[in-house]
């Protein structure tokens, strides 16, 4: 496996920001109420993670070591600022759903770890790709536990009704808690048996045969 | 009074910052499996969330927005919380070294905590919807910050109390271990704070 193809999977399964590493957790349960709101999130990450990874990779010679964490931050809160204004710009209805989540993006830990733990060592095109396969990986979760979560609390997926049976709970906090919940649990239980199945092909048990073949 | 009845009401049950807003789960969930360290980062949150708001208030109000430079306001508050975190931590060093080492290790998370610029961008913005009236000064904001740091700290002795019972009782399989069974009691929680929405202030 080449390293582009690692850092793909490493972004969007084996290091999934949402279920294995359960970062950036508070956009996460504040918006998955309605799955469009949840999938601007996902997107408007994406964007701001590739930028940030992009300017502090191609900065990481020119930023000294001691200031690094507020260098960052500098960067992640005009990159935010900006996407702040151009949201409200051109797209007011994402806009007003996001809410206070938007400026808090900054305070988001999948920004900052990124930036800490990969770009500030890996090249502008290594960061980029990463920043994408992360952001990508945030966005599926979110949209996943949107439509969940969209269906079950206004019976409705993406604003578009289809039954009038809802459950009020999962509208709220409450449900928000409860599905993401059951998703980690749900995969981390499907990884753990992809790695016991692979670990069982591995393992050869021992037969008359391949003792003779040993012998022999 | 009033509205002090209603910014503290507000702020504690019908608007909390964990069950309802959904700001600083990190620590929520990262700093509740032991009661006394629970308590130790709701104290250090609620200090830090009041000078902030403190001092971030009166300077949009009165700097920023005069200056029509309040489109920067992201970027100003999270230097001015980054730097008020490593202050308080330098003077509680210096003030009292037990409670610094009680503490201590809590401060520097509480940078990327959202529930500190969450609070700050929050009273900036409309109130109206939350506490009935639009008129906010620096006084309430600060009550508001105040009581919103003892609401979220009310939550995390709650969750850490549960989940203390939950390590020592209890045995599940290894997929629910951890988060899920944390974000699952979290649920109930919430469903149990949901009865506060009944207050009408």
């Amino acid at each position: 496996m080449n390293k582009y193809a690692k850092i793909s999977l490493d972004g969007l399964i084996f290091q999934n920001p949402t279920f294995m590493l359960v970062l950036g957790t508070c956009p996460t349960l504040g918006l998955i109420s309605s799955a469009s709101s949840a999938a601007g999130m996902g997107l408007t990450v994406v964007v701001i993670l590739t930028l940030s990874n992009m300017l502090i990779s191609a900065l990481r010679k020119v930023i000294p070591n001691e200031v690094r964490i507020p260098a960052y931050i500098v960067i992640i809160a005009t990159l935010v600022t900006l996407a702040r204004m151009v949201l409200e710009k051109f797209v007011p209805d994402l806009y007003d759903s996001l809410g206070g989540f938007l400026a808090l993006i900054v305070v988001n830990c999948i920004i900052l770890g990124r930036a800490e733990a990969f770009a500030s060592k890996h090249t502008v095109i290594e960061s980029a790709l990463d920043g994408v396969a992360t952001g990508l990986g945030f966005t599926a979760a979110l949209t996943i536990m949107g439509i969940i979560c969209e269906f079950l609390g206004s019976g409705s997926i993406f604003g578009l009704r289809i039954m009038d049976f809802t459950i009020g709970a999962f509208a709220t906090p409450a449900g928000s808690f409860l599905v993401y919940g059951t998703c980690i649990a749900v995969f981390v239980y499907i990884m753990d048996t992809i790695e016991r199945v692979r670990r069982e092909k591995k393992y050869k048990p021992l037969t008359h045969e391949s003792l003779a073949q040993e012998v022999a | 009074m009033g509205t002090f009845i209603a910014i503290v009401l507000a702020a504690v049950l019908t608007n909390n910052f964990i069950t309802v807003r959904t700001y600083g789960i990190c620590p929520f969930l990262g700093v509740s499996k032991k009661t006394s360290s629970a308590v130790g980062m709701g104290v250090a949150v609620t200090i830090v969330m009041a000078i902030a708001t403190a001092v971030t208030y009166p300077l949009y109000e009165y700097v920023m927005v005069p200056l029509g430079i309040d489109f920067l306001e992201i970027i100003f508050f999270i230097f001015i919380i980054a730097a008020l975190v490593q202050m308080i931590e330098k003077v509680i060093q210096k003030l009292s070294p037990t409670l610094y080492n009680a503490m201590g290790i809590y401060l520097p998370l509480i940078t990327t905590n959202c529930a500190v610029l969450g609070v700050c961008e929050l009273v900036i913005g409309d109130m109206s919807s939350i506490i009935g009236t639009a008129t906010m000064n620096t006084g309430w904001a600060v009550l508001y910050a105040v009581f919103a740091g003892l609401g979220f700290t009310l939550v995390m002795i709650i969750m850490s109390g549960l989940r203390e019972r939950i390590g020592l009782y209890s045995s599940m399989p290894k997929a629910i271990k951890g988060f899920p069974i944390a974000m699952i009691t979290a649920s109930i929680i919430c469903m149990a704070f949901t009865v506060f929405s009944y207050i009408q202030v």
